[in-house]
């Protein structure tokens, strides 16, 4: 497709992201709902997948909680967009506010005050990295719901036992918080040198398609090991119990310190909102469900 | 079973109700998140409308507003164990009949249910297009200074739901029978070391 202006391109890609579930995600959904064994809970599965066919055919907000917006882009270094993209972005934000519209969540700390535009000191969050010697911007956006973001964690572990309180981490945060954060949940889990780093890590994580494993054949093993036992919670939809709780469980790694194993935990409720924009020089553009 | 209820919610309607019921509700249902929660409990600020045999929705909507008229475009729960600690004294002082929520509350929320004849009902999270087609309309909208997300909407409802029932009149909570999912969590961790371990130190 070619736009007008980038940004209106950008304001598509939010609506889009905000009312319409990505491919892999539905049809996680409709799997766990089909893998149901409790006639109870249908309704419960009737309920979201009803919800995601009022918000495409109407254009709605999936969930009212529209986010905050976290932008990650891969900037190719010799696009003509990338100078003035973060400007774009933050008029772009401001105009679905707006016109979608999207629920004002940007708030001062100090004051409480609400902004109204979802624009506030950081906030759309905007990370950084570069694509060498490439004219393309690729524009990742995540909408982190309060229900799914309250659960996050980060915490540096000893590196003799950083595996295992990998593990401990994770169970803890599901099994504490996982029922109020909207389940089926998708898990992200981080590790590296450093708290931030694991966090960023964590967070990518969940832009990876659903039932897609890791390249390194040890994490991908270990991704679905951990899938298998974290449903063993028996968390189900809504934290009613049930199988299928967690629809994936997806890890991204650095390399750490010798000192240090920092993990970062992200959880994504079942409204998985994400996706990304692939920006040519010309204008012209797609979108992809996941990176 | 499943109900179709009216709000303002008559005693014998509510007390039918049982853990594990569905119910659509139709009529008056306010909002009341964090700091509406706040301002009545803490701050005992009297609340700028009766609540009684109301259903307070813990949910902050995204609003659409043109030429002064408010139009809900998206609503769903918030989570309800964040207002647990308040949630009793509310119930003591409102009156409302009806919490609708996502996820469970606690045992003071429960106490307060069977003492003062109400209930908690989840209403499936993240389902804002499947709750505002629901919404007939915006019948007022109190302190509205907290922002869009934490206002008092006063809204009528039609078929509101499916709401599931997590807390009855008798003080019966459905979060109980969840505690006991961890029971196992220790030996599920020990499973996943064992498997753990044949995956990091396999030699290949």
């Amino acid at each position: 497709m070619v736009g007008v202006d980038v940004t209106s391109i950008l304001v598509d890609f939010i609506r889009r992201i905000e009312t319409r579930l990505s491919i892999d995600v539905r049809e996680a959904l409709k799997k766990a709902y089909r893998e149901n064994k409790d006639k109870a809970l249908d309704v419960v599965y009737h309920a979201m997948l009803s919800n995601i066919s009022i918000a495409e055919e109407k254009g709605l907000p999936l969930c009212q909680d529209t986010g905050t917006l976290m932008f990650f882009i891969k900037a190719g270094i010799r696009s003509p967009h990338i100078a003035l993209l973060k400007n774009k972005i933050v008029e772009a934000v401001k105009i679905a506010t707006k016109t979608i519209p999207l629920r004002p969540n940007a708030v001062n700390p100090l004051t409480n005050n609400n902004s109204g535009n979802n624009i506030g000191r950081y906030v759309p969050w905007i990370h950084w990295d570069e694509l060498i010697d490439n004219d393309v911007v690729e524009i990742g956006l995540y909408v982190a719901g309060g229900g799914s973001s309250f659960p996050g964690r980060a915490q540096v572990f000893k590196p003799l036992t950083g595996w295992e309180n990998m593990v401990n981490l994770v169970f803890k945060v599901v099994a504490e918080y996982g029922v109020n954060a909207c389940p089926p949940l998708v898990i992200g889990i981080g590790i590296g040198p450093t708290m931030e780093v694991a966090a960023v890590l964590s967070k990518k994580a969940l832009f990876r398609r659903i039932g897609e494993k890791h390249d390194d054949e040890r994490i991908a093993r270990l991704e679905e090991t951990l899938l298998e036992k974290l449903n063993k919670l028996e968390i189900g939809p809504q934290g009613l119990r049930g199988r299928n709780g967690i629809l994936d469980v997806h890890i991204e790694y650095g390399y750490r310190h010798p000192a240090t194993f920092a993990v970062g935990v992200s959880i994504s409720c079942w409204a998985l909102r994400r996706g990304v924009l692939v920006l040519y020089p010309s204008n012209e553009y797609k979108f992809l469900d996941y990176w | 079973m499943e109900y179709n209820l009216r709000s303002p919610i008559r005693l014998e309607d509510i007390r039918k109700l049982r853990v594990g019921d569905i119910v659509y509700l139709s009529g008056i249902v306010v909002t009341a998140r964090d700091q509406a929660h706040k301002r009545i409990v803490e701050d005992d600020m009297e609340p700028p409308i009766s609540l009684e045999n109301l259903a307070v929705f813990h949910a902050g909507p995204v609003v659409k507003i043109e030429d002064n008229r408010c139009h809900i475009v998206s609503i769903g729960p918030t989570t309800s164990m964040r207002m647990e600690p308040y949630e009793a004294d509310f119930i003591r002082k409102t009156r409302v009949k009806m919490i609708i929520g996502k996820g469970f509350m606690g045992d003071k929320t429960a106490q307060a249910c069977r003492k003062y004849n109400s209930v908690v009902a989840m209403f499936p999270g993240g389902c804002g297009a499947l709750g505002s087609s629901a919404v007939k309309r915006v019948l007022e909208v109190y302190w509205i200074e907290l922002g869009i997300p934490e206002a008092l909407w006063v809204l009528e409802v039609e078929n509101l739901g499916p709401m599931l029932v997590t807390i009855d009149t008798t003080g019966q909570n459905m979060f109980d029978d969840h505690k006991s999912r961890l029971k196992n969590i220790d030996k599920i961790i020990s499973e996943t070391f064992n498997s753990m371990y044949k995956i990091l130190y396999s030699v290949k």
